[in-house]
């Protein structure tokens, strides 16, 4: 029977028939879920690590004892776990590894657009490609038999479209392979120069090997079509292309995109009148034919930019356009914002009150950036708030040490915040730090992570004690504060900003949509006290409006957290209680 | 022939339950089905938008402009910020609740006014209904999404009553169903 599944979990379901057993992951979107539905079997070990190259090397572990393996990351996160990446690809696997990474074509929720293909290509590893569920759950299968067959890790490379999508696959028994034995080799596991210089010829055979597979596998198909149009294409660009064309169009479409085939590619190239490559992103496919010497349309039809659509394809190649009903002027934007009753929010209403330099980082807490709190100053990487203001102070001194903040969330301070810290630690950098903990993983939809207590599965775990981590790494200065609590958080600030010595601010409140948090009715608005000063709409809440000149909370939206009413000098804002009375 | 409906709103109205109760009803008729989500940063409160296709044979999981056959709103201001993606004549079925975006709750924008009639001038044919306060009389402002299936319904024909009484039983946790069933009911009549 088929089922409607989405992307991720297809893959997740394709890595368990395969008989994955360890799997270790950072969440990451649009990655995230495959980890998440990987958890739901219970035959699979699966946890979430403090950072992708933890995962990543987690994962190589339990290859080398001769377990199945996986580990998922998104696009920025194979920059985390680049180190191992290079050198796992020398030393090889026992049991097969899959190394999951999911471009993020579009930035939907990511800093940058980079295409993760070049990593397959500098680390020498292959890359299969899936362009619906079926294929994520059937490349899966396929990963782990060229994992061992090779003997070297995988790469499967999803995007938002593939991985958040739902189609249809149909599903069969988990088969759980034998156990290989671990043996000891020194010369293929221990990468010192003498085995790695004899381990780098071995990789650069198995490449040419790998090309060979490109040639013939049915991972790499040709459908026929007409031959006036020959396109060359492969995940969801495959699905655009095929939308707008048809049989109209002979289609190469590859789903094992590193090494490229060569002989498939000119062979196709012969057939057709006009070679097209439809890639996101970077000209990966179209450089390797034009090195093949092929005369090819690529990224001087297409843009390097941003994800591709039926239309964007159908409109370069000349296909006319759908009629369609007409754009209505001047609508506002809607972008994303911080939740009401976001613990974040107080902390940020403070920087932004003690005009602070704020030094930013990678989580929901970005948008604290955006107005009318405009709080944050910069946002590059995780961990980068930390490792910036030691550097931002040690080159300003005391000019900007008085005024100066990073904000860091709980989990990504665990990713990779403590190395920072250890460093304005050792080399002494006045500076505060404020780990805005909301003690979970946020952003990506509630992960839990080391701070927390609970594991993947929800239960009991290990659990790190933040402020005895920061007094162990030598700060004198470590205090709590609740983030609701407007004139705490307002004091925390000052007193720390203006002590001669590094600090920690830990502003502590649960993410307000997590369900264990119990929310309070709704704020209510007496119009007659309000004097419309418009106080509370700094906050850029967005359950407060203005209507008819005075403010409004819209009640299903609001959850009570009462950070609105601390700025009110009225009292025209109201709990539901006081009203009541 | 496929059939491309585009359900949108606001991050956290509920667009994804919407989705995966069309998913289940069309794929129980047998239609090749994809469905588009969106997750992670836009899903705070920003503008959402997911794709549901489905037909003898779909390919792309996304719905490009002049392609919906419908777009279910959760929302006004989004459902004539989508309105380029529907098909000159196609149906909008829209709550008619107003959610300031950050813009105008800055300040810096004004919500639009006359959104329904304008969507009508540019070519669709709307339906503009109040299905908070259908959700609300059902029980729960949560089950709009519901309602709005319900009105959906009455467009759609190809599935009946019946077989969207049944997704609904297999979609929605148990101890909502009769709130939900009470939801669909409300927007299918009124």
């Amino acid at each position: 029977m088929k089922e409607l599944m989405l992307g991720n979990k297809a893959f997740a379901r394709g890595l368990y028939e395969a008989g994955l057993s360890v799997a270790s992951s950072y969440p990451g979107t649009p990655s995230t879920e495959v980890t998440e539905e990987a958890a739901k079997y219970d035959e699979i070990y699966c946890e979430w690590a403090p950072n992708e190259k933890v995962a990543m090397e987690v994962a190589f572990g339990a290859s080398l004892a001769g377990k199945r393996s996986f580990c998922a990351m998104k696009h920025v996160g194979l920059n985390v776990a680049a180190d191992p990446l290079f050198t796992i690809s020398y030393t090889g696997v026992n049991a097969g590894m899959i190394i999951c990474v999911a471009d993020d074509a579009g930035m939907h929720s990511s800093q940058n657009e980079q295409d993760s293909r070049h990593y397959a290509i500098a680390a020498k590893v292959p890359m299969l490609e899936p362009s619906d569920s079926a294929e994520a759950l059937e490349f899966a299968k396929r990963a782990y038999e060229i994992s061992e067959e090779y003997d070297t890790p995988v790469f499967i490379k999803m995007c938002t479209r593939v991985a958040h999508s739902q189609s249809l696959v149909e599903t069969s028994e988990r088969v759980l392979p034998e156990r290989k034995p671990y043996e000891k080799n020194i010369g293929k596991y221990v990468m010192m120069p003498g085995n790695a210089k004899r381990r780098h010829p071995v990789v650069e055979e198995r490449t040419r090997k790998l090309i060979e597979l490109a040639e013939t596998s049915d991972l790499n198909r040709v459908e026929w079509g007409d031959k006036k149009l020959g396109i060359i294409t492969s995940s969801t660009s495959y699905q655009y292309a095929k939308e707008v064309f048809g049989e109209g169009a002979s289609i190469l479409k590859l789903g094992l995109i590193n090494p490229l085939p060569e002989k498939l590619i000119k062979d196709f190239a012969s057939e057709v009148e006009t070679l097209v490559v439809i890639e996101e992103l970077d000209p990966i496919i179209e450089n390797h034919c034009k090195a093949l010497g092929l005369t090819v349309k690529g990224k001087d039809t297409f843009p390097l930019i941003d994800e591709f659509s039926q239309s964007l394809i159908a409109e370069k190649l000349g296909v006319e356009a759908k009629p369609a009903c007409g754009a209505i002027e001047g609508l506002p934007v809607r972008p994303p914002v911080m939740c009401a009753g976001c613990p974040h929010r107080g902390m940020f209403y403070t920087l932004n009150k003690n005009k602070c330099t704020v030094m930013g980082d990678i989580g929901c807490y970005t948008l604290g950036a955006v107005a009318p709190l405009s709080a944050i100053d910069v946002t590059a990487c995780m961990g980068a708030s930390i490792s910036s203001i030691h550097g931002f102070n040690k080159a300003l001194g005391e000019e900007s040490e008085g005024k100066t903040v990073a904000v860091i969330g709980d989990s990504t301070f665990m990713h990779s915040g403590m190395t920072g810290l250890a460093n304005v630690a050792y080399n002494q950098s006045n500076s505060t730090v404020i780990i805005l903990d909301n003690s979970i993983t946020g952003m990506t939809g509630h992960q839990q992570n080391p701070t927390t207590g609970y594991n993947i599965k929800g239960d009991p775990a290990g659990k790190i004690n933040l402020e005895a981590l920061c007094r162990s790494m030598g700060f004198n200065r470590v205090r709590v504060v609740d983030p609701y609590d407007l004139k705490a958080a307002d004091e925390a600030v000052k007193e720390e900003l203006s002590a001669q010595e590094p600090s920690v601010i830990i502003s502590r409140r649960p993410c307000a949509l997590l369900k264990y948090v119990k929310h309070k009715p709704a704020l209510i608005v007496d119009r007659d006290k309000c004097k419309s000063c418009r106080a509370c709409m700094r906050l850029g809440c967005p359950a407060i409006s203005f209507k008819e000149g005075k403010a409004h909370v819209d009640a299903t939206l609001c959850v009570g957290c009462g950070v609105c009413k601390q700025l009110c000098a009225f009292d025209a804002l109201k709990e539901q209680e006081e009203v009541n009375e | 022939m496929t059939t491309n409906v585009m359900i949108v709103g606001v991050g956290g109205q509920g667009s994804l339950l919407a989705s995966k109760l069309l998913g289940h009803v069309v794929l129980s008729k047998g239609y090749d089905v994809k469905v588009s989500e969106v997750h992670g940063m836009s899903q705070r409160g920003g503008s959402v938008v997911t794709y549901v296709r489905f037909g003898d044979k779909v390919y792309s999981p996304v719905i490009d402009k002049g392609e919906a056959d419908y777009i279910i709103s959760f929302e006004t201001l989004e459902a004539a910020r989508y309105l380029p993606f529907l098909k000159p004549g196609g149906k909008v079925i829209v709550n008619a609740q107003e959610i300031d975006p950050m813009p105008v709750i800055t300040g810096a924008a004004e919500y639009p006014e006359g959104l329904v009639d304008k969507m009508k001038e540019a070519g669709a044919d709307v339906d503009a209904m109040d299905a908070l306060g259908l959700a609300s009389k059902a029980g729960s402002s949560k089950a709009t999404n519901i309602v709005l299936m319900g009105r959906f319904s009455n467009y759609f024909k190809d599935i009946t009553k019946e077989e969207w009484l049944k997704a609904i039983e297999e979609c929605v946790p148990q101890k909502f169903l009769e709130l939900n069933l009470k939801a669909f009911e409300l927007g299918r009549s009124e």
